[in-house]
Formats: C-alpha cells, sequence, structure tokens
C-alpha cells in the first residue's frame, strides 16, 4: 500500500520535472521560429542585410534551444509507457492517435526542413531554404496544436465511450480534438510562446542598445519585440480571461482553488489578491482581497453567487496553495509584460525608444518572464486538474505503472542529474550566444558562399568561424 | 470491418522501427566509432556527416513509441515497464549525444566533453537498445493487462550479446556510412574498421541466429518446421550474399557499395526476428490482436499515415539529396 504510494508520488514528481524542463524549450523555438521565418522573409522582400544578420544570429540559439527540446522530448514520449502505464493501456486509444498525428505532420515535417534551414542555404539558393524556415516555423505551430488537443482531452475529455476492458474508446474525434476548453487552450500557450520570446530577443537588444554593440542590429530587435509585447500581451491577458471563464464552466474545482475559495460565496465573491492558503484550517490566511470582484470577473455580476471548495468532496479537491501561488504568479508575469508593452509604445511616441536606459534595464530584468509565465501558467492548470489525470474520470492514482519505488526513484535522480547537467551547459551556451552579438560590419554578402553564421564551424574556419562571418 | 487492421500496423510500426534502426544506426554508428578517431579535423568531419539529417532519422523512434502507444497501446503499456532500465538508459544516452551536436562548437575548453557525451552517449543508447531487444525475444510474461515479470528480467547473458550485437552492427552501418561520405586518410581507416565490423557483426548475428530458436519453442518450430523452414534456408543464404558484397564492395574501394549491403544485412536480421515473433507483439504474452486498439482508433491514423508516410518519405529523400555527396571539408557551409 504505502509503497504503491510511494511509486505513484515519485512518478509525479519526475514527470513534473521532466516536463518543466520540456515546455521551456518548445515555447521558445515555437515562437523563435515564427521569428526566424518573419526575418527571413523581411530580408527577401527588403534586401536588407540586417535582417539576415539577425536571422544568422538568432538560428544559431534556435539551434541549440531546438537539440534541447529534441531529446527532452523524446523523454517524454516515452515516459507515458514506462512511468504512467495504466493510463497508455487505457487513454492510448484516445490520444496515442493525436500523439502520432503529431509526429506525422509536425515533428518530420520540423527535423526534415532544419537541416536544410541550418546547413543549406548555399545549397539550395534562398528561396527554398525561405520555405525550410518557413516549414519548420509550421512544424512548431502544428505540434503545438497537437499537443494541446491531447491535454484539452485530458482536461475537458469528450467524445468518447468506456470499453469492457476499462479503455477509453473513442467515438466521435471530432468531439475528441476540439473539446471544449482546446481552443482557449491552443490560442493562450501559442500567445505564451510569441511572449516568451518577444521578451528573450529584447532583453537580448536591450543588452546590446546599453553596451551599445551593435547599434542597428539591436534596434532593430528591440523595436520588433517591443512591438509584439505591445500588441500581444493585451490579447494575451484578453484570451486568458477568456480560458478561465471556460475553466469555471468544466473544471470549476480548479478556479476556486485558483481564487483561494475554501468557502462558497451566496452574494458576490470578493478576489482574493494575497494571501497564504491554509487547507486545514479551510480559509486564506492574512487576505487582502476587494470585495465581490472575483463576482465580477468570473460571473460579470456583483452579486452573483460562486461556489467554493466546501462543494467538492474533499479527496477530489486540488491541491490549493500550488495552484493559488502558481497561477498569480503568471498574472504578475503577464500584466508586467502589458506594463513594459504599453511603456514601450509611450517612449516610441516620444522618439525615446532606443535611447531610454531605464526602459532597457527593465526590459533586461524581464528576459525570463514569458518561462515564469509559461511555467506558472503549466502548473495552475496541471496540478488544478489533480487528483485526475483525465477529469472526472481516471484517477492519478490509478494511472500510474506497477513500478517500484526504487526504480522510479533511481530514474528520477538521474534525470535531475543529466538535466541539470545538459539543460545547465545549453542555457549558458545560449546567454554566451547572446551576449557576443559582433559589431555592425559589412561583410562581403553576396559574393561567394554565404557562411550561415556557424551552426557548426567546421574545419573551413579554423580560425574562430564560431560566429558568423 | 474486413480488412485487418491491426496487421497492416503492426506492418506500419514494424516498418517505422526499421526505418528507425538503419537511419539513426548509422548515425550511431559514427558516434560509437568516434574514440578511434582522435584527431579533431576527422571528428568535425564526421559529425558535420551526420549533422543535417540525425534529427530527422530520431524521429522515427518518437513515430515508433507514439505509434505503439496509439495503435498496440497494451503492448506499448506492458513493455515499457518491462524494460524500464534499457529505456531510461538508451533516453539517457540520446540526451547526451543529441546535444553534443550543438554544443560541441559552442566551446573549446569543453570540446572533449561533448566529444564523451557524443560517443558515450551514442554507445550506451545502441546497447540499451539491444538490451531491449534482446529482452523482447525471450519474452515478456504479461497478465491482467500489466507487466508482470521482474525488474531484472531483462539483464540475462542472451540480452547482453544482443547489446553487443547491436553496438557492433551499428558501428559497421557508422564506419560504411563514412566510406561513402568522407575522403583520403579518414575514409581508409573506415575501411579498415568495416572489415572488423563485417566479421564482429556477422559473428554476433550468428549467435543470436542460433541462440533465438532455443529460447522459445514456438521459435524453434518457426525456423525448422515445414513449410517455414524455407526461411531458414533463404535468410541465411541472403545473409551470405550481403556478406560477400560488403567485403568486396570495402576490399575493391567502392564508396556505396558497403553501405547498401550493410543496411541489407540489418534488414535480413530484422526479418529473421520478425519471422520468429508473428504473430507475437509481445511474445510470448500478447498477439497484434490482443495488444490492439479499437478499430476507430486504427482507422482514423491509418488515414493520416496513408497520406502522410509517402509524404514524409519524399522531403526526407529531398533532405539527403541535398546533402548528398561527400562531406566537402573545404566547403563553408557549416
Amino acid at each position: 500500500m504505502f509503497e504503491a504510494f510511494d511509486a505513484t508520488l515519485i512518478a509525479r514528481i519526475q514527470f513534473a520535472f521532466t516536463v518543466s524542463f520540456h515546455i521551456i524549450f518548445p515555447a521558445f523555438s515555437i515562437g523563435l521560429a515564427s521569428y526566424l521565418a518573419v526575418l527571413e522573409g523581411l530580408w527577401l522582400w527588403k534586401n536588407d542585410d540586417v535582417y539576415l544578420e539577425l536571422f544568422n544570429f538568432w538560428k544559431t540559439i534556435f539551434a541549440v534551444a531546438f537539440g534541447m527540446g529534441v531529446v527532452s522530448g523524446i523523454v517524454m514520449s516515452y515516459q507515458f509507457g514506462t512511468n504512467w502505464s495504466v493510463f497508455s493501456d487505457k487513454a492510448g486509444p484516445v490520444i496515442g492517435p493525436l500523439m502520432g498525428y503529431e509526429v506525422l505532420t509536425a515533428f518530420f515535417l520540423e527535423a526534415g526542413f532544419l537541416g536544410v534551414m541550418l546547413f543549406g542555404l548555399n545549397r539550395v539558393g534562398p528561396r527554398l531554404h525561405f520555405l525550410a524556415t518557413a516549414m519548420v516555423a509550421f512544424g512548431t505551430l502544428i505540434s503545438a496544436t497537437w499537443i494541446l488537443a491531447v491535454n484539452s482531452w485530458m482536461q475537458t475529455p469528450a467524445g468518447f465511450s468506456v470499453n469492457e476492458a476499462g479503455q477509453f474508446v473513442p467515438v466521435d474525434w471530432w468531439a475528441v480534438i476540439f473539446n471544449p476548453s482546446f481552443p482557449y487552450r491552443l490560442v493562450h500557450m501559442v500567445l505564451a510562446a510569441y511572449l516568451t520570446t518577444a521578451f528573450v530577443v529584447g532583453a537580448c537588444g536591450a543588452w546590446h542598445l546599453l553596451r551599445n554593440t551593435a547599434p542597428r542590429r539591436a534596434r532593430t530587435m528591440f523595436s520588433m519585440a517591443m512591438w509584439m509585447a505591445a500588441i500581444v500581451a493585451p490579447i494575451q491577458i484578453f484570451a486568458g480571461d477568456q480560458h478561465g471563464l471556460n475553466t469555471l464552466e468544466h473544471q470549476p474545482a480548479k478556479v476556486m482553488a485558483m481564487e483561494g475559495h475554501y468557502q462558497s460565496h451566496p452574494d458576490g465573491a470578493p478576489l482574493i489578491l494575497f494571501g497564504i492558503p491554509n487547507s486545514a484550517d479551510k480559509r486564506v490566511d492574512y487576505a487582502i482581497e476587494i470585495p465581490k470582484l472575483s463576482s465580477l470577473i468570473l460571473k460579470h455580476s456583483l452579486d452573483a453567487p460562486l461556489a467554493g471548495l466546501d462543494t467538492v468532496p474533499e479527496q477530489l479537491q486540488p491541491p490549493v496553495g500550488i495552484v493559488f501561488w502558481s497561477f498569480r504568479v503568471m498574472l504578475l508575469m503577464g500584466f508586467s509584460m502589458l506594463g513594459i508593452g504599453l511603456w514601450s509604445l509611450w517612449c516610441r511616441h516620444r522618439g525615446t525608444l532606443h535611447t531610454n536606459d531605464w526602459l532597457h534595464r527593465i526590459a533586461v530584468i524581464m528576459g525570463p518572464s514569458g518561462f515564469v509565465a509559461v511555467l506558472a501558467g503549466w502548473i495552475t492548470t496541471e496540478v488544478g486538474r489533480q487528483p485526475y489525470t483525465v477529469y472526472g474520470h481516471l484517477m492519478t492514482a490509478d494511472s500510474v505503472s506497477p513500478i517500484e519505488a526504487p526504480a522510479v526513484g533511481a530514474s528520477l535522480i538521474a534525470f535531475i542529474m543529466v538535466y541539470f547537467l545538459v539543460f545547465g551547459a545549453g542555457t549558458f551556451y545560449i546567454l554566451r550566444l547572446m551576449a557576443r552579438l559582433p559589431r555592425d560590419t559589412l561583410p562581403e554578402l553576396g559574393e561567394g558562399p554565404i557562411r550561415t553564421a556557424g551552426v557548426a564551424p567546421g574545419p573551413a574556419q579554423p580560425h574562430g568561424g564560431q560566429h558568423g562571418h | 470491418m474486413d480488412i485487418d487492421l491491426p496487421l497492416i500496423w503492426a506492418g506500419l510500426i514494424a516498418f517505422s522501427v526499421l526505418a528507425y534502426v538503419v537511419l539513426d544506426g548509422f548515425d550511431l554508428g559514427v558516434g560509437i566509432l568516434f574514440p578511434l578517431f582522435p584527431e579533431k579535423h576527422d571528428r568535425d568531419v564526421m559529425m558535420n556527416s551526420v549533422a543535417p539529417v540525425w534529427d530527422g532519422n530520431e524521429t522515427w523512434l518518437v513515430l515508433g513509441g507514439g505509434g505503439l502507444m496509439a495503435v498496440f497501446p497494451l503492448a506499448y503499456a506492458t513493455v515499457l515497464p518491462a524494460l524500464y532500465a534499457p529505456i531510461i538508459a538508451m533516453l539517457l544516452g540520446l540526451i547526451f549525444r543529441g546535444v553534443a551536436f550543438e554544443y560541441r562548437w559552442r566551446t573549446r575548453r569543453g570540446e572533449f566533453l561533448w566529444n564523451w557525451a557524443f560517443a558515450g552517449g551514442s554507445t550506451l543508447a545502441a546497447f540499451a537498445q539491444g538490451l531491449a531487444l534482446g529482452a523482447l525475444v525471450q519474452g515478456i510474461p504479461v497478465e491482467d493487462r500489466a507487466y508482470v515479470g521482474g525488474w531484472w528480467d531483462w539483464l540475462t547473458p542472451f540480452s547482453i550479446v544482443t547489446g553487443l550485437a547491436i553496438v557492433v552492427g551499428y558501428a559497421l552501418l557508422g564506419a560504411t556510412w563514412l566510406i561513402m561520405k568522407t575522403r583520403g586518410a579518414l575514409a581508409d581507416s573506415a575501411r579498415t574498421i568495416a572489415l572488423r565490423c563485417s566479421f564482429a557483426t556477422i559473428a554476433a548475428m550468428g549467435i543470436v541466429s542460433l541462440w533465438t530458436p532455443f529460447l522459445e519453442p514456438v521459435y524453434l518450430e518457426r525456423w525448422f518446421g515445414w513449410p517455414t523452414a524455407i526461411f531458414s534456408v533463404i535468410v541465411p543464404l541472403l545473409v551470405l550474399g550481403c556478406l560477400y558484397l560488403l567485403l568486396n564492395g570495402i576490399r575493391d574501394r567502392h564508396d556505396t557499395q558497403p553501405f547498401i549491403a550493410a543496411l541489407g544485412l540489418f534488414v535480413l536480421g530484422y526479418i529473421g526476428i520478425g519471422i520468429s515473433f508473428y504473430p507475437y507483439i509481445v511474445p510470448p504474452s500478447l498477439t497484434i490482436w490482443d495488444a490492439a486498439a479499437p478499430d476507430d482508433s486504427l482507422a482514423f491514423l491509418l488515414v493520416g499515415a496513408v497520406v502522410l508516410v509517402p509524404i514524409i518519405l519524399a522531403y526526407t529523400a529531398y533532405a539527403y539529396w541535398v546533402f548528398r555527396g561527400k562531406v566537402d571539408p573545404e566547403e563553408g557551409y557549416h
């Protein structure tokens, strides 16, 4: 009994750990792939070499991040079987084909054209190369679509029945894929990926503006990133609000935990800004709250009654503390991004976008904000789904493989050590690449083979060919 | 429904695993051979020979895993826990060698670390795959839709032999790939290594082939009973033919013949395993029909596979075509 509990807990920690590491890379590479396609498109359209230089600069960083995403993703695709075999057996007939389609439509597309994108500019010519870049970007978006269909189905399952073996059996694929939360989740995640990348690119541009290393390139990328922040951050907040309303409809217990509503509020619920959830006493200690606001946001009426966790059986409640806090971290990041975006618009209006040091310093600090927001958002939605893997139908405790705790514990330790070593090194290399934006030069572009900025500087460039021209 | 969807899918999954084995086989093989080439220049060329395509090669492994979960969820749910340790070891190996492709160029001081990560990760992944294969061949006990064996069942003398067989086999693929893709002293060394790996591979294949029929009465019956004994004549004959082409190609300094012949050896070995397995997907517990998902799932994904797999093969072939020919160290596409 206790042994089974231990293995489940360790398997959950292992999944949370590996998936948290993994989500960082897609969140970055979805946005960066699209950014690369835009840069190369602008280069072909405007014939301005600054875009090619930026393309080559970010392409190298993309290659490192994409490599990390691939290897951490392979782990995910096998972990369902090693640690969650009962879940795989039962949910496989529904979610397996969706993941199969992800591989067939997205992974092969990305992998097939990635080689051409990284190594092939002088082999296939600019137009075919642009097609390859666009295909890689398109592939990342298709991949996001399928994997969010899978995740959304686990959150708001639809279009299935259960057979005598206890397996979920598809009845209506349209309903499976376009399950109630899928459109909200997909939009919210793709926008999050774009914002994440915008803030990384913006921080890199701001850093180089502060150091005056490569004024033209730094200005271009900072300006592009700030447009993205100013336009997408408000859209994202709206999309998040819509997603929240959808969650209230289909997973009310999750929203109760996010809001910290232990008790039902028959005549208007307050919005708890901050506080310390106290699950033992079923209240939020030291709460700072605004009366009636929660009802206003969620029900668009000041006095609308709002049910609390007291309406949910105790064993079916998600852990409140984690969800409550991760939700607030995500909101804080989102509104900070909005603030930067608006500030940049103001500076742009005043003509100080490229000279306001304080904007640049804050933008540098905000560089990782997208990653923090994405992680916090995923923690909110995944922990908020507990104690289920397939919401309302399959408990997490009933999903785990019949494995022994020592086996899963040993592999957890191995994953932790390897991930910190490998992805720590990768992060270090990416940061170093970002810090080394070479000074503006007028290279001999157009003459001879174009050196594609050293993804793999080989023997042809023995003398410091590591970063470009 | 008249169409036997589980059988079609067994064929498709077998195809994607075979595609994985021969494609990632040669790029893992290049990693396995890394320690035999101490010169930095040689290693740069070796790595660049597979850098544009390794990611696509490894995607077949994801298709094998994802496809298995989709169409044979019960096989996926019983095989992976049974092979827990080798699978984790394979994943860790693939992590190290996968990131080495990028990291190795990002540092001078740390380059030796990522050389080791590439070589060690490739070897570990290959050995773990061989262990997993051996453990699968020797059988996985299943009751009530779950694995019921012990946690070290995968570790036996037989699985260690299959593990070593895969390592030398991949090394052979890697060496013949290098014969095809490189020039000069590097290609000459690859020829010498390929020759040694040929003998090691054929010896390993021989041992595994002679051992396998005695693991399960079904295998014995399959290979030496009538009419299936035809296979036990044809397959070894074809193996000998491939071996002749392989050795002949190495000796006569052909560029592509050794690689094609080595691929042929792998395909034949794979067919041999398929002959032993059929109709099981998890011998001796589950047949392909026991483990199959409902027809609705199989049909839904089959529509996509029929349309998409040819497209994938087409643009994969295009990507290989773009990077055809010898890796030219003088060319500036790095």
